[in-house]
């Protein structure tokens, strides 16, 4: 009982939800400027359409979520989320995002492999480095020399 | 008959040049090596490898992208074989039959009839696209804008009757994408819309960083959560060829899996899921002795794995005739298509012959390359199952950032990436599957293009899209499907069916 009553407030809060996207979408259409030939036809009606379909389904699932809710998939979704795997990679992703253009791709994609392997699980960091620089080493001259793609180069990447 | 080999003939010639051996190569292997691996799909490869295309001829790109999608396909299947989880949405069914096929020993045999079957499956659809390729495209020069717009609306009215979960997700899903496409400058008249007004977002949304991210890195992410049980056959493989016995007993349900599995297809709207499903129930139900099925019989290998591969490679018909992606992988072939500066549609195949008949022909030829790299080789993926998550996933990554450093010139681009893996994994998440939201943002465009069109023919009046008869009877068929799909027994049935 409780889990359902937890379940149709969440379908409530997504009806309502949506319902509050149509209308800031309406807005938006309604401050479009229409000066075209064909008033029906102009930069606004598409949006409109759109507008009124999402309110529809709106006040559709609201209805649905007053008497009981609509989606019966357990939404246990918070609770398992793995908050600190989820930091390891975005670090990781991170890393590698800001540092490929300073250190190079292999250096960067080493970082990255660690950081990700250790969001996965691992505790062998100095294992994972030599596998991720393995790795990374093969798909630069795989894919920067062989087929001769620019996937940024460093302090590696000179000396092969 | 003789224009048909002509055309065969001629995307033969493009097809076996080096360069697109390889990159078909390329993209079969990479396919079966994602197919195989539990987790990330064909859609996620597809929208990773994205920027690498960039550089690549279109044609070779596409070829390429191709490969993995079908690729996948091949591979899904060794995973449901061995280890009992579809290593590919697909490949469901095959599990049912393929994995107790395994723990008789028979693995072997399971995985031959499956890459055969499919190989058989995949020749027959390459023919039937190539025969098909004309007359359809004729066909689709005399669809107006109205029609055009009709049969996008049932696409989508298919999906998301088709889409996994509840109807309401999808339906809310495609609304957000038709909504994510209209934002930027119209194309007409040049006015800004809702911006809100944000100066970066005049220019619309970019397709790669918003694929990237809610398909590509957020599918990576979603894997976090999901503790890692495999559960690899640990009998041998045994012989991979069929024996006498075992062929004839295959051979009809291939011939029935592949016809199903092709006609489904072709359906706008990803009807290529419902083939494996649609073969094994109808192998169960003329089969003499239905009890075998569940307990290792053949036939239940067979049939869905052609009609999986079959459908595969006919879901390329909307694309390639009528310029409509079925389904988010071929939605990601538009994608790829536009920014080559190439708009999918009826004159694709007198204006791009090369990449229309080319892609044709790589597909048969990826479809044999699959048969030796699933059989032969098929000990190296075995292997490659035994390999953790914690070092699959990180290598995984390497690869696709690869495709992040093109991206990386723009911060912008790399923000947006972010943004968008964040939305998708909540998505993912929350239980919305996000593919039939890039459907909606990818068809929302040419949608919004042909009902303006539409609309400006008809000086202004919604009723030609019933006025005219062929976009009355499409239109119709959306809204059939949509009521029965809103009946509270088909719903019933819709949930039990998926939930196998």
């Amino acid at each position: 009982m409780d889990n359902s009553a937890r379940a149709s407030r969440a379908d409530l809060a997504i009806g309502i939800g949506v319902t509050a996207l149509a209308v800031v979408l309406g807005w938006q259409a309604s401050v479009i400027p229409d000066n075209s030939a064909y008033a029906q036809v102009g930069p606004a009606l598409f949006p409109w359409l759109i507008a009124a379909a999402l309110f529809v389904l709106g006040v559709l699932l609201i209805i649905a979520a007053l008497r009981g809710g609509w989606s019966h998939e357990s939404e246990d979704a918070p609770d398992n989320m793995n908050w600190a795997a989820l930091g390891w990679v975005s670090l990781g992703l991170l890393i590698n995002v800001s540092a490929i253009e300073y250190i190079g791709f292999i250096l960067a994609s080493t970082a990255m492999f660690v950081l990700i392997a250790r969001g996965f699980g691992s505790r062998t960091p100095i294992r994972d480095a030599a596998i991720g620089f393995s790795l990374a080493l093969v798909a630069y001259v795989g894919f920067d020399r062989v087929l001769g793609y620019k996937i940024g180069s460093g302090i590696i990447e000179s000396l092969i | 008959m003789e224009t048909l080999v002509a055309n065969l003939y001629h995307g033969f010639g493009v097809a076996l040049t080096l360069q697109n051996l390889g990159l078909c190569f390329l993209g079969c292997m990479i396919g079966t090596l994602i197919g195989v691996l539990p987790g990330v799909g064909p859609i996620a490869t597809i929208a990773m490898l994205l920027p690498i295309t960039f550089g690549l001829p279109p044609t070779g790109a596409l070829i390429m992208l191709a490969g993995i999608y079908y690729g996948a396909q091949y591979g899904g299947s060794t995973t449901a074989i061995l280890v009992n989880i579809p290593g590919e949405a697909t490949a469901v069914v095959t599990c049912l039959d393929g994995h107790q096929m395994a723990k008789q020993g028979r693995a072997g045999t399971a995985l031959g009839v499956a890459a055969l079957g499919s190989f058989f499956a995949g020749t027959v659809a390459t023919i039937f696209i190539a025969a098909m390729g004309e007359p359809l495209t004729k066909l689709a020069q005399l669809f107006g804008p109205a029609e055009y717009f009709s049969l996008m609306v049932m696409g989508l009215v298919f999906s998301t009757v088709l889409a996994q979960g509840s109807v309401y997700k999808a339906i809310l899903m495609v609304l957000l994408g038709l909504l994510l496409s209209t934002i930027g400058t119209d194309l007409e008249t040049g006015q800004e819309r809702i911006t809100l007004g944000i100066q970066n977002l005049s220019d619309g949304l970019d397709f790669t960083p918003l694929a990237m991210g809610i398909f590509g890195f957020a599918e990576i992410l979603r894997n976090l959560d999901t503790p890692e049980a495999r559960d690899v056959v640990r009998t041998a493989i045994g012989k991979l060829l069929p024996s006498w016995d075992e062929i004839k007993q295959a051979t009809p349900a291939v011939l029935r899996g592949t016809f199903i599995g092709g006609l489904l297809g072709i359906l706008p709207g990803n009807g290529a899921v419902l083939g494996p499903f649609a073969s094994y129930t109808i192998e169960k139900k003329i089969a003499k002795d239905p009890s075998r099925f569940g307990k290792g019989a053949i036939e239940g290998v067979a049939g869905p794995e052609s009609a999986n591969n079959a459908g595969a490679q006919t879901a390329f018909i909307p694309l390639l005739t009528l310029g409509i992606p079925p389904n988010a992988v071929m939605a990601l072939m538009v994608g790829a298509m536009t920014i080559h500066g190439i708009i999918p549609g009826p004159q694709v195949m007198t204006k791009n012959p090369d990449l229309f008949w080319g892609m044709i022909a790589s597909m048969w030829i990826g479809n044999a390359m699959l048969v030796i790299i699933n059989l032969p080789l098929i000990g190296m993926w075995v292997k490659l199952l035994k390999v953790p998550y914690r070092m699959m996933f990180p290598a995984i990554l390497i690869f696709c950032c690869i495709g992040i450093y093109s991206v990386n010139n723009a911060m912008e681009d790399v923000l947006s990436c972010a943004f968008f893996t964040f939305v998708g994994y909540l998505l993912i998440k929350f239980g919305y599957e996000p593919a039939p939201m890039l459907l909606g943002f990818v068809l929302g465009k040419l949608m919004e293009e042909k009902f303006r069109q539409a609309m400006i023919l008809s000086r202004g009046s919604f009723w030609t899209f019933v006025e005219r008869p062929v976009s009355a009877v499409l239109l119709a068929i959306a809204v059939l499907l949509l009521i029965i799909a809103a009946m509270p027994s088909i719903r019933a049935k819709r949930e039990e069916v998926f939930v196998e």
